[in-house]
């Protein structure tokens, strides 16, 4: 569990170092997870301990997003004036969102990418 | 013996982290129980209620969000190494991805512009300000990648944050009956669109699905993540008006 964290951490580390290091504008949490997925290439796969503490993090990924959730009361006003146009934009586009990358992935199968 | 006045233990109470953390524990787990006692009903999404208990209570309490935030980011804090793990389910579905490479590709360019560019041109039609379109033209990634766009292209990112959340409870409570609709069944391309549209809380809920679901997901999230953090800031000029 602890060596597992640890491994975790560094990767989320030397991820952030590289960000601002080369200045890319992707977020260091996700230049780590590619960083750890390398690494599991090169070693053949995550152990026993990897395995489980990412599954347990995973496990209650939902409950990590509440915080910044509860963030909405600092914007109570602004949703009060603009919540039709919010609610529209948000609902509208998840929806298309869903479906233009669900039938473009199938439409790109049925002519010959991929495996069945 | 004496003892404190309850006022007293409040005022004490209310400065200090602990009382964010544990209400921001209880308030899930609360909202996770009734979410299983629901059958898993989508509308009992356990983000949207935990995230409802606690703004009823910071009202209630008159709370700021800056004293809840001095304990709930140690819950916020776990994103980060959260995020990095996703590459354990995706090492494991790695062989399947490859296979699937063109798909893949197709559906992220599109799945990604479609995110940006409808909801920034909805928004616009329906006379939002420029920075109410700013803070939403990221809303399709992941907290930490969208709040970082909007500062760069002008939004607001506490309120891009709540829109991705938002936007991720969406995806989550109607994702799964869309694309049975739609007759998509496959669990890779149901976990990739999942994952394009909504980011982490729509990984979460495919990875209560199946573990192919959520690794396709997973592998989506970060890609979109990383294709809207190129994309936007070099499109943000002419879309936001």
């Amino acid at each position: 569990m602890l060596a597992a964290l640890t491994t975790l951490l560094l990767c989320q580390l030397a991820g952030e170092v590289c960000v601002r290091w080369l200045q890319l504008p992707v977020p260091g949490p996700v230049a780590g997870m590619l960083l750890l997925f390398c690494l599991l290439l090169a070693r053949g796969g995550p152990g026993d301990e990897l395995k489980t503490t990412s599954q347990t993090l995973l496990g209650h990924l939902s409950l990590l997003f509440v915080p910044a959730g509860t963030g909405i009361v600092l914007h109570l006003a602004r949703v009060g004036d603009e919540w039709l146009a919010l609610l529209l934009a948000l609902v509208l586009s998840t929806l298309a969102t869903l479906l233009v990358t669900a039938w473009t992935m199938q439409w790109c199968r049925r002519f010959g990418g991929g495996d069945a | 013996m004496s003892t404190q006045p309850f006022g007293e233990i409040w005022v004490y109470l209310s400065a200090s982290p602990l009382l964010g953390l544990t209400v921001t524990l209880l308030a899930y787990q609360a909202a996770h129980a009734l979410y299983q006692r629901s059958g898993a009903h989508p509308l009992a999404n356990p983000v949207l209620v935990a995230v409802a208990i606690l703004v009823g209570l910071l009202q209630l309490t008159a709370t700021s969000y800056e004293t809840y935030f001095a304990g709930a980011q140690f819950v916020h804090f776990l994103l980060g190494p959260a995020t990095v793990a996703l590459a354990v389910p995706l090492y494991t579905q790695f062989r399947r991805v490859r296979s699937l490479l063109l798909p893949i590709s197709a559906g992220l360019l599109a799945g990604s512009a479609t995110a940006i560019a409808s909801a920034v041109l909805i928004a616009r039609l329906l006379d939002a300000s420029p920075a109410t379109q700013a803070s939403l033209a990221p809303k399709s990634v992941t907290t930490p990648i969208a709040m970082g766009i909007a500062e760069r292209i002008g939004g607001l990112p506490s309120l891009t944050a709540v829109l991705v959340i938002c936007t991720g409870v969406l995806g989550a409570i109607a994702g799964g009956k869309v694309l049975s609709l739609a007759r998509v069944h496959d669990p890779a391309v149901r976990g990739f669109a999942l994952g394009v549209a909504a980011h982490g809380i729509g990984t979460a809920r495919a990875f209560q699905v199946s573990e192919q679901t959520g690794a396709f997901a997973a592998l989506a999230m970060g890609l979109n993540g990383l294709l809207t953090a190129l994309l936007l800031p070099a499109i943000a000029g002419w879309l936001v008006k």
